[in-house]
């Protein structure tokens, strides 16, 4: 796996479940590996003054954020020993219920795979110039700020 | 000089647009063009907007011709 090359990151609409187990299945050959690590983003179904949210609209400043999701990778690697690791993140319309995030470590052993994991996410949440806009049951919007 | 400027999420829709180029005069800061804009768009929430310029975050610098101004409303990734 070359962790120098910037990776695509961004997926149009919700990522469909099959790429995670497409994700698993390609990692079999590589039995350096003891321990997977995954996070998957849901969209949740909140309620905020009476109104459900339907769905989020994600949008993002692409070309500053592809050089952020490089940056956290390069990082990443330097502090975890990870064997690889993976970031999907939906851009446009994902309904409640489907993903929009998806993060895959991979290490010999769990604890680096699940500590390089968390990292990813917290870090992606963080830093990461992407916005969400709730859209609610009634059409109407508000916008998502991480907590 | 001219430099681009570019709106992202509820900054975008306060503005009315995504994207735009402004003749500026040399010698202003991020910083300026900052108070600037939100004050011309009346931005909600001040305290949250950030600004990238040419895509790294920071405000105490000089504009310099060409360079991209990006207004961000808070993360909401993942």
């Amino acid at each position: 796996m070359d962790k120098k090359k910037p990776k695509k990151v961004f997926v149009q609409g919700a990522i469909p479940p099959e790429k995670i187990a497409g994700s698993i299945a390609n990692h079999q050959s590589k039995t350096n590996i003891g321990a997977h690590s995954i996070f998957l983003g849901q969209i949740r179904a909140d309620e905020i003054e009476g109104k459900t949210v339907a769905a989020i609209d994600y949008s993002a400043y692409e070309e500053m954020a592809e050089k952020v999701f490089h940056e956290i990778r390069e990082t990443a690697f330097s502090k975890f020993d990870i064997t690889c690791a993976h970031i999907y993140h939906s851009l446009g319309t994902v309904k409640t219920g489907e993903l929009c995030l998806f993060v895959f470590t991979s290490s010999a052993h769990r604890k680096i795979a699940i500590e390089a994991c968390n990292y990813f996410v917290e870090e992606i949440k963080a830093k990461v110039p992407i916005f969400g806009k709730e859209i609610f049951e009634d059409e109407t919007h508000q916008w998502k700020v991480n907590k | 000089m001219k430099i681009r400027l570019r709106y992202f999420g509820m900054i975008a829709e306060s503005a009315g647009k995504n994207d735009e180029v402004l003749e500026l005069n040399d010698g202003i800061s991020a910083k300026e063009l900052k108070a600037r804009q939100i004050e011309r768009f009346e931005l909600p929430d001040p305290e949250s907007v950030q600004i990238a310029v040419n895509q790294n975050l920071e405000e105490e610098v000089e504009l310099k011709d060409g360079d991209e101004v990006a207004f961000l409303p808070p993360f909401a990734g993942g």
